[in-house]
């Protein structure tokens, strides 16, 4: 039985539609890599996989829970066990850096603050920052803060790990060891891993299956090796870097033809 | 005409969307009251209580404070000028007396920690919104309005009805500064004169307008905060709305006390 199983999923923001009846299954132990370009859905899926949103209809299923149905305690109990770093990070500024580690150790669990300490000190060394735990925040690298993130997002050893855009922003050193700590992460703690990115290296170096979005739906979904030998348009257009349209002189003329007739011009 | 209804519409469904999210919020931090309480709750949603407590009372103590004193001078320097033609100056004593713990006190108050704290939290919320710390919290399985509400709404529940007390009794030393150069009654016997002026009942109907001052500050800054939309900008416009729309309803919710105090408690 797959750990998320997400069937007919739509969703739509005031009449606008961003997903598209997806279908997915994500397996125990499965690096799942959600590829695509921007707006193409990656960051709405994903909320939608951590209840952060409700559906228009479709399910989402984490561990055999429907999170868009669920009730509140059924919610809370599935997001013990989902570690996530957001792309933005999103520690706490008000906290030090062991703090925000801490935070879910002291709030959820009955452990003494000795046994916090240690493990927050674990999981900071896990991630390179065992020496920065005074720190706040703010006065990290951009790479710290995203280490920190999972660090945090390890804090209580959670059954999968969700990881929004680890490596944007950074430059190719730190994403590649970025990627060397998830890896490391996978096979020592055995976690579901979910990486939403458009970084294709990172992409291809960390996952065991790769599900490309393309406006809401997946245009194809499959191993490494699959997705790099696919010849799916949308695929090869994102792993070839073919511009789109936008980018083409004719489209921006038919742009400002428009724009020449249309109303405002007009008046 | 089909413009203007529309508009009214719209602004009656706006301002009764807004009085309805403000009453599910209160019910919400109600219920997750308990967790802040000392000794029952959560230790580290306590130590957060406290640590508000300092913020919205110990810090506001100066300002509270001198403004209490200037407004007793001046309510006493005004009424003077008028009772003096009648002879009456020995009533200036019961109006400043009654009207600080009746009205002024907790009315100063609640206006200068509007300024203050009201602000802060939706500046504090608003900034945890924008930068996606709310949405770490929820996925970490703790409820903002459990995690930052509760300690906000019990710590202004303790100090804004303290912070009044202090308020009545600057204002009320403020006129016995200027009753004793004025007409050099000791300070001894204005004291008795205050507290043959005032009754229980003044004292209590100031501290139940100052509980609902404190409900009505702490929901609207940290609701407020919850509806941010956008970027930094976004957090700005929420900030002034919080002091406006709090400002405007404890004035609000002042004059209905006062009315409903006038007709049902009999001195």
């Amino acid at each position: 039985m797959p750990i998320i199983s997400i069937r007919d999923l739509v969703v739509e923001y005031e009449d606008r539609r961003i997903l598209n009846g997806l279908n997915l299954d994500i397996e125990h132990g499965e690096t799942m890599v959600l590829l695509g370009g921007s707006g193409s859905g990656k960051s709405t899926l994903l909320r939608q996989i951590l209840g952060l949103e409700r559906p228009k209809s479709g399910s989402v299923m984490v561990k055999g829970t429907d999170i868009a149905h669920c009730s509140a305690a059924e919610l809370k109990a599935v997001r013990r066990s989902i570690g996530v770093a957001f792309q933005s990070a999103s520690l706490f500024n008000s906290m030090s850096v062991e703090d925000n580690v801490a935070l879910t150790l002291r709030e959820h669990t009955k452990l003494a603050p000795s046994i916090i300490d240690l493990v927050v000190w674990m999981n900071l060394a896990v991630v390179g920052l065992a020496d920065f735990g005074k720190l706040h925040p703010q006065e990290l690298s951009g790479g710290m803060k995203k280490r920190a993130a999972v660090a945090r997002a390890l804090a209580l050893d959670p059954e999968i790990l969700v990881l929004d855009e680890p490596s944007a922003g950074l430059d190719p050193i730190v994403a590649a060891e970025l990627d060397e700590l998830i890896l490391l992460l996978k096979e020592a703690f055995q976690m579901t891993v979910i990486v939403v990115t458009h970084e294709l290296p990172s992409a291809f170096r960390i996952a065991d299956r790769i599900a490309m979005l393309y406006q809401g739906t997946f245009s194809s979904v499959g191993t490494v090796d699959q997705i790099k030998a696919s010849q799916n348009p949308r695929v090869r257009q994102f792993l070839d870097r073919v511009p789109g349209d936008m980018a083409k002189a004719p489209a921006v003329a038919a742009y400002f033809e428009k724009y020449l007739q249309g109303p405002e011009v007009q008046q | 005409m089909a413009t203007v209804l529309e508009n009214v519409g719209t602004k009656t469904i706006d301002h009764l969307d807004y009085v309805g999210s403000l009453n599910i919020q209160l019910w919400a931090t109600l219920r997750a009251m308990g967790s802040a309480l000392p000794f029952v709750g959560n230790r580290y949603r306590w130590q957060a209580t406290v640590r508000q407590m300092l913020q919205i009372g110990v810090d506001a103590l100066p300002m509270v404070s001198l403004m209490a004193t200037c407004s007793g001078f001046i309510l006493a320097l005004q009424g003077a000028s008028e009772l003096r033609r009648f002879g009456a100056l020995h009533y200036v004593i019961d109006l400043v007396a009654v009207g600080f713990t009746r009205e002024l006190g907790p009315l100063l108050t609640a206006i200068a920690v509007s300024g203050r704290s009201g602000s802060a939290f939706a500046a504090e919320i608003g900034t945890m919104r924008v930068t996606e710390e709310l949405d770490s919290l929820r996925v970490m399985a703790l409820e903002p309005v459990e995690f930052l509400l509760a300690p906000k709404y019990l710590a202004a529940l303790i100090s804004v009805p303290c912070l009044s007390i202090v308020s009545n009794v600057c204002g009320i030393l403020a006129g016995g500064l200027f009753m004793f150069f004025s007409t050099h009654l000791s300070p001894l016997l204005y004291l008795r004169d205050v507290l043959t002026s005032i009754q229980l009942q003044d004292v209590i109907t100031g501290l139940i307008k100052s509980v609902a001052f404190a409900t009505i500050i702490a929901h609207v800054g940290c609701l407020e905060g919850f509806r941010v939309r956008g970027g930094p900008d976004a957090v700005g416009r929420s900030t002034t709305s919080a002091v406006v729309k709090s400002t405007f309803l404890v004035i609000l919710a002042d004059a209905v006390f006062t009315a409903i105090f006038y007709f049902t408690v009999k001195r």
